[in-house]
């Protein structure tokens, strides 16, 4: 390698009596391509929030072109050339492409802004990297993979040569990484440099040339892509060897409807349903896919008793629908919410009140509007136990707990009977959203395990996920939900990974209508 | 500079946060002192001696803890579910005004009941009052999101006026000569005093069983459970399937109603009749203490006895040493913002640099 255009040495950063990066060095080469890859907690977040002048290392320092960079200023970074892609787009949508672009960079004190020779700047900058935009346009109009094109723009507007991309892949579809991809190859052939940011082991080999490994904040490997394997790097990421997910096709689908939707309607703007129907067999899998903000939050509400349906009919084992959230836990429906803390837990309060709170109203955990404490105890201790919630006691506060653990009460409470003499589980309907968003790959693999076996044990398990290798790995049947519509569920072999990315832009909802087992009523 | 949460919140710096924040609030409170030209330490003393120094000191300051023990748990329950309620005023005027509907015109109206009948009667008259006051507004947040700060502000107000215009006309005692005042309470309905000359009436002993049935309330019920969980995560209480709507409903009924309870409590123990002037703010009062007291209703009754204490010490330390009673509004609010500082610094600690 040439001299680094961006070097890192002893990068060490601490939260109290965590170290969140240990003595971390890299170096970034131009033209380079360098993956950032690690688990949630990790560190890849607080290294580049350094880098970017969000924080201020506690030991260590960063040069940019041999100039060391100012720490704790991201004016010092942009103006080295440092821009970076948040995840979570920076945008205001009430602004044109070009107000966005502009905003920040233009003096503060001049009378007018420049507007034409922004533009022309915008659109040279587009047409050298093969970002084709409308700067008139505004963001709000713009789809996700659009606003993308944007921040990117935005960073490169301002010259930036060391490009940092956080996770972004995560809201686009199979098609739009690909074009991403393309985009970051011109950018990479014209000596930009990039730091890509993901998860998702397999774009990580195919879009760049090196790839580092963080674990528990210490950078534990640095490898070339080429010559390295997933498998490595998922060892790498863990610490020791995991299994591949495999695929395990459901033995045998029962005859039971558990739960059908016909031609539902709710909701309205992006999270809403459009005639959606959906049958859901006991001992199968139906994965939902699509970019998140599809609808698939009004699908997950509906079946969670969070929302309740405008037009059309849901069934639930032939019977009207129970609309309550009460009345579905009792009756076995278990629910995963996407947000674990802002609607899975009350944070604040004890797990064991947690553990509960579903079935609080039952005469297993309360009698004439008192609560049985030691009941609801004893059944939060078998939670804990039995789904091997660990990091808290049952009277420490839900917040306390780490995602994973936090999911895995979310779980347990779900599948686990008031009785203690009851089946392990006696779940008929199971609705998981993002159930594995955000864990660890211990975590993941836990979950997704214990969805099987409830399937297997003859539950339905309703999967909404945008995580594609989730929707195939997991999914006996796939459906994909694109504006509020859902095409058909096909078994999961009659798709293929073009063919869910292209539902997932749109581009055949119109073709595919609904087929239900059960004729359809009108509303 | 910028907060970082603690892992742990230590237990010495939870003991420590109480007593930090009285240490603060009598350094600044000592500077008003020293401002107006007082010795510091004799202030003080004859503070304390005029709160609490003697039988008839104490007797006043609990007198005086009663009402802002009542609305203080009204804003403790309320508060816990997120319902802020700042209308305890008005729905104390509300109270004490259907107490005297009740109690007072028995001659008038013709209410020619036995005694306890009417005693209840006038109590539960009050405790609706007060409820259905907060109902509105409980109601249009639930159902339309309107703003009940703005709402149970806006109807003290309300209620201060229809007071007055009360106070004027149906219900004014025409043996006042003049006065703006109520008829009298049927003297047989008037709380019994606690001891003997002095002006401390049962109600204490009503504001203490209020608040050890609400803490039992929130630690051992369901519906405790769902004031709490509404309070502190609303989306993730509606999904475990409390009836988010109803809740905050009863919260408000409860809140309202014990607030009404206050103005009858006050008129039965204190007064025997209604007038304009009858609370010098027990409403607002009442939330400073509940949140003195971190919404626990067992705090709420040391709190109340504090700052009654020291409004009552005030009063008595001005007379003595010409420092004006104001003092006291400075020590009560002080010590409201030390320990809110003190219990945020418990669950955080400053970092100045980024």
């Amino acid at each position: 390698m040439t001299d680094p255009v961006l070097r890192l040495s002893g990068i060490t950063k601490r939260f109290g009596s965590l170290v969140a990066n240990d003595n971390i060095s890299l170096e970034l080469g131009a033209g380079e391509v360098l993956a950032l890859l690690g688990e949630n907690g990790a560190g890849k977040s607080t290294l580049v929030s350094i880098l970017f002048g969000h924080y201020t290392a506690d030991a260590g320092h960063i040069s940019v072109n041999g100039q060391p960079l100012q720490p704790g200023d991201p004016r010092a970074a942009l103006a080295a050339g440092v821009g970076m892609v948040h995840q979570h787009f920076t945008l205001a949508d009430n602004l044109s492409v070009l107000d966005n672009v502009m905003m920040g960079s233009e003096p503060l004190w001049q009378p007018f802004t420049r507007q034409r020779a922004a533009r022309d700047k915008l659109l040279s900058v587009a047409q050298q990297f093969g970002l084709t935009v409308d700067p008139k346009a505004l963001v709000g109009s713009l789809s996700v993979g659009e606003r993308q094109r944007v921040e990117i723009l935005k960073a490169l507007y301002r010259g930036a040569r060391i490009l940092i991309l956080d996770e972004p892949t995560a809201v686009l579809t199979p098609q739009e990484s690909e074009a991403l991809f393309a985009v970051l190859g011109q950018m990479v052939a014209q000596g930009l440099s990039i730091i890509f940011i993901s998860h998702k082991l397999g774009e990580v080999l195919r879009v760049s040339h090196r790839v580092a490994v963080l674990r528990g904040g210490k950078l534990v490997a640095q490898a070339a892509a080429a010559g390295t394997t997933q498998a490595q790097l998922a060892q790498w990421m863990v610490g020791h060897a995991i299994a591949e997910p495999v695929r395990q096709p459901t033995a045998h689908v029962g005859s039971i409807v558990v739960c059908a939707l016909q031609s539902v309607s709710t909701g309205s703007g992006r999270e809403r349903l459009a005639q959606v129907s959906l049958a859901l067999h006991a001992g199968e899998i139906v994965a939902i896919a699509g970019v998140s903000g599809n609808g698939q939050l009004a699908l997950a509400e509906l079946l969670c008793g969070t929302r309740q349906a405008q037009q059309g009919r849901v069934t639930y084992l032939g019977q009207p629908w129970p609309r309550q959230p009460a009345l579905l836990v009792a009756q076995g429906v278990a629910r995963i919410p996407e947000d674990r803390h802002a609607v899975g837990v009350v944070g604040d309060l004890p797990l064991w009140e947690n553990a509960v709170s579903e079935r609080l109203r039952t005469p297993a955990f309360s009698r004439w509007g008192w609560v049985r404490r030691q009941q609801a105890r004893a059944y939060a201790q078998r939670v804990m136990q039995a789904f091997d919630v660990r990091g808290g006691g049952a009277t420490s506060p839900a917040r306390s707990l780490s995602g994973g653990n936090m999911q895995k009460l979310i779980l347990g409470r779900a599948l686990t009977q008031p009785e203690p003499d009851a089946a392990h589980s006696a779940a008929r309907l199971i609705v998981a959203h993002q159930p594995t968003w955000g864990l660890d790959i211990g975590a993941v693999a836990y979950v997704q395990s214990q969805l099987i076996a409830a399937r297997d044990a003859g539950a339905a398990v309703l999967l909404i996920s945008d995580d594609l290798d989730e929707v195939m790995t997991l999914g006996d049947r796939i459906a994909v939900m694109h504006a509020g519509e859902l095409t058909a569920a096909l078994p999961a072999q009659d798709w293929s990974r073009e063919s869910i990315g292209l539902a997932m832009a749109g581009v055949t909802a119109s073709v595919s209508v609904a087929v239900t087992q059960e004729p359809a009523h009108a509303a | 500079m910028r907060l970082e949460k603690r892992n742990q919140s230590s237990a010495f710096a939870l003991a420590l946060a109480p007593v930090g924040a009285v240490g603060f609030t009598l350094l600044i409170a000592s500077l008003l002192v020293l401002w107006a030209g007082a010795p510091v330490g004799q202030t003080y003393a004859l503070l304390v001696k005029g709160g609490f120094g003697s039988v008839f000191a104490l007797s006043e300051t609990l007198t005086r803890a009663i009402p802002l023990m009542l609305t203080g748990l009204a804003a403790a329950v309320a508060f816990r579910a997120r319902l802020f309620n700042i209308g305890a005023e008005g729905q104390l005027y509300v109270g004490a005004m259907a107490a005297v509907l009740v109690g007072g015109l028995h001659g008038g109206t013709g209410f020619d009941w036995p005694v306890p009948v009417l005693f209840v009667l006038m109590m539960a008259a009050a405790a609706l009052a007060g409820a259905l006051l907060l109902l509105g507004p409980a109601l249009m947040k639930a159902r339309l999101g309107v703003d009940e700060v703005v709402t149970t502000l806006l109807l003290n107000f309300i209620v201060l006026l229809l007071v007055s215009w009360m106070l004027d006309g149906p219900m004014k005692d025409p043996t006042a000569m003049g006065w703006p005042q109520s008829v009298v309470l049927n003297p047989e309905l008037e709380l019994s005093k606690l001891i003997e000359q002095t002006r401390v009436h049962t109600g204490l002993l009503w504001g203490c069983a209020l608040a050890v049935l609400l803490w039992l309330m929130m630690k051992y019920t369901v519906l405790g459970f769902d004031i709490r969980a509404i309070g502190a995560n609303a989306r993730a209480a509606a999904f475990a399937g409390v009836p988010v709507t109803r809740t905050v409903v009863l919260v408000a009924m409860l809140s309202g109603g014990l607030a009404g309870l206050a103005g009858a409590i006050e008129v039965a123990g204190r007064t025997s009749y209604l007038t304009l002037d009858m609370s010098p703010g027990y409403g607002y009062s009442g939330i400073v203490i509940a949140m003195l007291a971190g919404l626990h209703p067992l705090g709420v009754v040391l709190g109340s006895v504090f700052v009654a204490g020291v409004l009552v010490g005030a009063d008595s330390m001005s007379r003595a040493i010409g420092v004006p009673t104001y003092i006291a509004d400075v020590i009560v609010a002080a010590s409201l913002i030390s320990v809110l500082v003190a219990t945020l610094l418990t669950q955080y600690r400053v970092r100045w640099q980024a």
